[in-house]
């Protein structure tokens, strides 16, 4: 029987010759993640059910992330809890400040994860290993907690929507454009309970950067997960860092799809997500006059290398507008050095931008960065809803580190394409 | 088993940061996340919910982080339970792991008024609106989800099953 991308992984890790969409399998896991806020939750389930040891202590990845440098005592207290876990039982990917990062940009860079691989985390945005050509998807803390036992987590064996990308993107357009486009197209339930397969030829023109980006943010539109195509580009990446073998899975010429739609990459355009929806997308260039406050350039979705040099071109030997905040957040400690080694952190702190070591802090109104009464940001994070980065009255525009960065010089927010940068 | 109370009803898209807003995700402790549920929507929530009350919401419930803080806080607020139109793939499946009940029933979602006074039946799906005098019917659960419903959570299926 015909089955899509993400059939095939879940089906081999099932045990299982085929699989079809609605079907309850319990699959076998190859990683499984959690955060300083999620793991805590997870660590009290696992412990008030008397687990005594965990099912594989290279396969579980604790990435103190969020709220760490510890933003308050209490968050201090919620490291602390997961720093001394790992420790009894021997957790070996266990992230802390000095050599964390942003969760999601950090495991791909340090080839923990792979295609074919199947991967649960306890953040919602795990969805973004998909690039690599992996199945991984967000779940709970007590999800967590049973894979962290047992290696294994039950999944309902999603649909699939077919995204055929074909042509190249524009000057000053990257993947965050492509999937804001896709969302404000699909909705912030256009892709609910399924998969979204992202195939065609349009992908040799997309650097890991944009795919990590799409894939990302493959549940804003609801999606269990979203997953591309493997490729010389993917192949190249996870060789350089792999950390054990990966398969290549690919989905069948007569799978079955729910929806597939076409997407002209070359006709993609800068995109802005207005309040307080993903799916809320107008063209930059058509929003009119909305004043800043603050911009953020960082993220899991966007705080990766090519992120900081579209920044750091846009920014260059100039100055952001006077009353805006401009903050940018590399997302590892290896983008934060190649940030300082390639002059782009010299460049932001003189255009009077800040640079931060990594954290989620400010995308979730954390610390870092929050926003007061009615304040206005533009920001490169995953989502605007209702007082996420703050106030319950402010506002956030998610757009591209170039449209954000071309925001922050003029104090409005502004097409990159449209402006002399 | 049932669950009879008075209906607080929410929008299309309620999402987990209004559910339990990131600021309080510094602890895990589930009276003080019940102590601001809702607070960014609505700022009497938390006073005025009632041991067995029900929430209403609409489509794509629980949409954004997969904070298991969310249902959580919902739960121990005195939620018996969440009926919607549909939820988002993460809350479900942190709603049947913790064991707050959850149904989705487009019909109910649209029907049912803040403040009506409900009252489900979880062995038929059936949900009974009292104030208006109109039943409506849930889809029910796949028998492999119910039966981690009924062994109190996922974590107790799995001790369950001797693993």
């Amino acid at each position: 029987m015909a089955m899509t991308m993400t059939q095939k992984i879940l089906a081999a890790h099932a045990g299982l010759e085929s699989v079809q969409k609605g079907q309850l399998i319990r699959a076998k896991l190859d990683m499984v993640l959690g955060n300083d806020i999620t793991s805590p939750v997870a660590i009290n389930e696992f412990n008030k059910f008397g687990f005594d040891k965990v099912f594989d202590k290279n396969k579980i990845s604790l990435v103190m992330d969020h709220f760490v440098p510890n933003k308050d005592i209490k968050a201090a207290q919620q490291t602390k809890q997961c720093r001394a876990f790992a420790k009894t039982f021997g957790i070996k990917n266990y992230f802390d400040v000095g050599d964390m990062g942003i969760e999601h940009a950090l495991l791909p860079e340090k080839g923990l994860v792979g295609p074919g691989d199947v991967v649960i985390g306890a953040d919602s945005h795990t969805c973004t290993y998909g690039a690599l050509g992996a199945f991984s998807t967000g779940v709970g803390s007590t999800d967590m907690a049973a894979g962290m036992a047992t290696g294994e987590a039950w999944f309902k064996v999603p649909a699939a929507i077919k995204f055929n990308l074909f042509g190249k993107l524009p000057k000053f357009c990257s993947g965050k454009d492509v999937i804001l486009y896709i969302i404000g197209k699909i909705g912030v339930d256009g892709a609910l309970y399924k998969s979204m397969e992202f195939t065609g030829d349009g992908l040799a023109s997309l650097s890991m950067d944009d795919r990590l980006c799409m894939a990302n943010m493959a549940i804003e539109a609801g999606a269990k997960n979203g997953i591309f195509e493997v490729d010389d580009i993917t192949l190249k990446f996870y060789k350089e860092r792999m950390t054990h073998p990966y398969t290549v899975y690919s989905a069948d010429p007569d799978a079955d799809y729910d929806e597939v739609i076409d997407i002209d990459l070359s006709k993609i355009v800068p995109i802005v997500a207005c309040p307080h929806l993903p799916e809320n997308t107008k063209k930059a260039s058509e929003l009119g006059d909305i004043k800043i406050d603050q911009c953020v350039i960082g993220s899991c979705t966007n705080g990766r290398l090519s992120d900081m040099k579209i920044a750091a071109d846009i920014l260059k030997g100039k100055h952001i507008a006077p009353d805006v905040r401009c903050i940018i957040i590399p997302a590892t400690q290896s983008i934060y050095l190649d940030c300082i080694r390639l002059g782009y952190a010299e460049t932001f702190i003189n255009a009077g931008c800040v640079v931060s070591t990594p954290t989620c802090g400010p995308c979730l109104g954390g610390y870092m960065g929050i926003l007061a009464e009615n304040e206005v940001a533009i920001s490169t994070t995953n989502r605007n809803f209702v007082g996420r980065m703050g106030h319950v009255t402010s506002k956030i525009y998610l757009s591209s580190p170039a449209t954000a960065a071309a925001s922050a010089l003029t104090g409005y927010i502004t097409d990159p394409q449209a402006s002399d940068m | 088993m049932k669950a009879h109370g008075t209906v607080h009803k929410y929008g299309d898209n309620i999402d987990t940061d209004v559910i339990i807003p990131a600021r309080y995700l510094n602890t895990s402790n589930h009276a003080e996340l019940a102590s601001h549920c809702m607070e960014d929507i609505d700022k009497s929530f938390t006073s005025k919910v009632k041991k067995g009350d029900i929430m209403v919401g609409g489509a794509n419930f629980g949409c954004g982080s997969s904070r298991e803080h969310a249902p959580i806080a919902i739960k121990e607020s005195g939620i018996s339970v969440v009926i919607a139109e549909t939820f988002a793939r993460i809350f479900y499946r942190n709603a049947i792991n913790i064991g707050l009940a959850i149904l989705e029933c487009p019909e109910a979602s649209r029907k049912i008024n803040d403040g009506d006074e409900v009252e489900v039946d979880f062995n038929t799906g059936e949900i009974y609106n009292h104030t208006s005098g109109e039943k409506y019917k849930a889809q029910p659960f796949p028998p492999f989800i119910q039966e981690i419903i009924s062994k109190g959570g996922l974590l107790n299926s799995i001790s369950q099953d001797g693993k």
